[in-house]
């Protein structure tokens, strides 16, 4: 077997190991879909309720709320996905067996990628699908570029992801709040729901450090005027190559770190 | 042939305190038994932490399966296994995806098949598809062997691998230990606080005392030399610092 193929397999297993647990699981499964459906149920109400109020501008406030709740609510599942999938190794004390086995930490972090997606997938798609039959709201009219804008969100995620779940390496499963805030308070720097413009000056640079921030921009331009933002596009990868490099880096360096106070031992009691 | 080379071992965690295991050295040869025994904090764990790679040593060295387990400690691990009673399998997944799961990470080729001949072997089928958190302490302690042995391993790594056990399943667990062991020519290292198990599986035994190797030798010789009837009573011996007269 090909080492690329050996690497393939073991990514797979871990992945097998998570698909069986929602197979046994429905309460996970709906779970999954719960959040997102429920925040597009909410954002949809008050997007209503403006289009009362201001028929104007309701059609562009319809698209920008629903779409910001939907592209959010991917980044959002996309960092839960890969840190709760780590979380469930510890809670069920199985991470001393996975770090005892071949599987390598890069391979580890492929696997809860992968897991992340799935769950993104599972939680958000029934949330798109409801936004349209409920509000007539296709998101997939921003256009094919919405992969790309879909996909940054996701693989900021997952940089948020590796910092967390660094801290739970440093300070083991006490640090598992973070799984579910980190994220959220993240979101007035992100500019979901408003253009960067609207935040102070010197908090502007901030929030343009975020890839999130990029993508929303991007995704008011395709909304409101029709066009693809491909500056905010470029600068939400670029960004992302950057943020994910750095948390790899820490993650990496966490792992070691705690192989060498022996914090893996006891993690999670 | 030395499937496990062990040189200086040495782990401190905090250069303030005493060394948790201090300049252990031990060589295990293929087909062979090791037996490590020491009390509480005498620094067993902290030991197969190190030989697994889950622990980085403060110095000395690791050779497993030829194989240095500070710079190519995936090769070695691919081709060892574990198993304690203090590291869960996934509870909610059945004992059947469980292996499946360690079968892929291991890269076991036929891998059904191999599930089919450990279910056969460790009398698994009864509850293969049922949640591995179901099971009885018994049962859970089979499946830990069923993942230990996945990937047919040349070197096997126990930590009390019959702790909790009533004596007839620990008995039988033991059988299984050695007839792996004639077959395959694996070798064992075996930490335990069941002395009678040492005394019936390892060849060789190393007294662990605050992180030190305080004696060693076959079981036999050590209560000869300790002029005690069996390995329990060389233990408290040791753990309590007293000998019996005449010996030196």
């Amino acid at each position: 077997m090909s080492p690329l193929l050996a690497a393939a397999e073991r990514v797979w297993g871990l992945c097998y190991r998570h698909l069986a647990l929602y197979r046994r699981s429905p309460p996970r499964v709906i779970e999954l879909m719960y959040w997102p459906i429920l925040q597009m149920v909410v954002w949809g109400f008050v997007t209503a309720y403006l289009a009362g109020v201001q028929n104007g501008v309701a059609s562009a406030a319809a698209g920008v709320l629903l779409g910001g709740v939907l592209l959010w609510e991917a980044a959002l599942r996309s960092q839960m996905g890969f840190s709760l999938s780590f979380l469930e190794e510890i809670w069920s004390r199985n991470l001393g067996h996975l770090l005892v086995s071949p599987i390598r930490p890069a391979e580890l972090v492929a696997a809860l990628m992968a897991m992340s997606v799935i769950r993104t997938l599972v939680g958000v798609l029934p949330a798109m699908g409801l936004a349209f039959l409920l509000y007539a709201f296709n998101i997939l009219a921003i256009g094919p570029v919405l992969v790309l804008f879909f996909a940054a969100l996701i693989v900021m995620g997952w940089a948020v992801a590796l910092g967390v779940t660094s801290m739970i390496l440093r300070w083991g499963a006490g640090a598992e709040a973070l799984a579910w805030s980190v994220l959220f308070g993240l979101t007035p720097f992100a500019c979901v729901f408003y253009p960067v413009s609207v935040l102070p000056g010197w908090l502007q640079p901030v929030a343009l450090l975020l890839p999130a921030a990029h993508v929303f921009e991007g995704m008011r331009a395709a909304l409101i005027e029709g066009r693809t933002a491909w500056g905010h596009l470029a600068a939400a990868w670029a960004l992302n190559a950057a943020w994910i490099a750095g948390m790899a880096a820490l993650f990496m360096g966490q792992l070691r770190a705690a192989r060498v106070r022996g914090a893996l031992l006891g993690i999670g009691e | 042939m030395t499937a496990l080379l062990v040189e200086k071992l040495t782990k401190r965690y905090r250069p303030d305190r005493a060394p948790a295991v201090e300049g252990l050295s031990f060589a295990l040869p293929r087909g062979a038994t090791l037996g490590l025994l020491g009390g509480n904090g005498a620094g067993k764990t902290t030991t197969i932490a190190m030989l697994l790679g889950l622990l980085v040593p403060t110095s000395g060295r690791i050779l497993a399966l030829g194989h240095d387990m500070a710079s190519d400690r995936f090769a070695a691990l691919a081709r060892m296994n574990f198993s304690s009673p203090y590291i869960a399998l996934p509870h909610r997944i059945s004992v059947r995806e469980n292996l499946r799961v360690y079968g892929h990470l291991y890269n076991v080729r036929g891998l059904e098949a191999r599930i089919a001949r450990l279910a056969e072997e460790l009398q698994l089928g009864e509850f293969l598809d049922r949640p591995a958190g179901e099971l009885s302490a018994g049962q859970k302690t089979r499946v830990a062997l069923a993942k230990a042995l996945i990937n047919a391993p040349e070197l096997l790594l126990l930590d009390e691998p019959t702790a909790s056990l009533d004596p007839d399943t620990g008995d039988w667990v033991r059988s299984r230990l050695e007839a792996y062991r004639e077959e395959t020519g694996c070798a064992i290292l075996l930490a335990s606080h069941n002395m009678a198990e040492v005394e019936r599986l390892c060849g060789h035994v190393l007294m662990l005392k605050q992180g030190r190797v305080v004696d060693e030798g076959s079981p036999a010789r050590l209560i000869a030399r300790y002029g005690r009837e069996d390995l329990e009573q060389v233990f408290l011996d040791i753990a309590r610092g007293t000998r019996a007269e005449g010996v030196a």
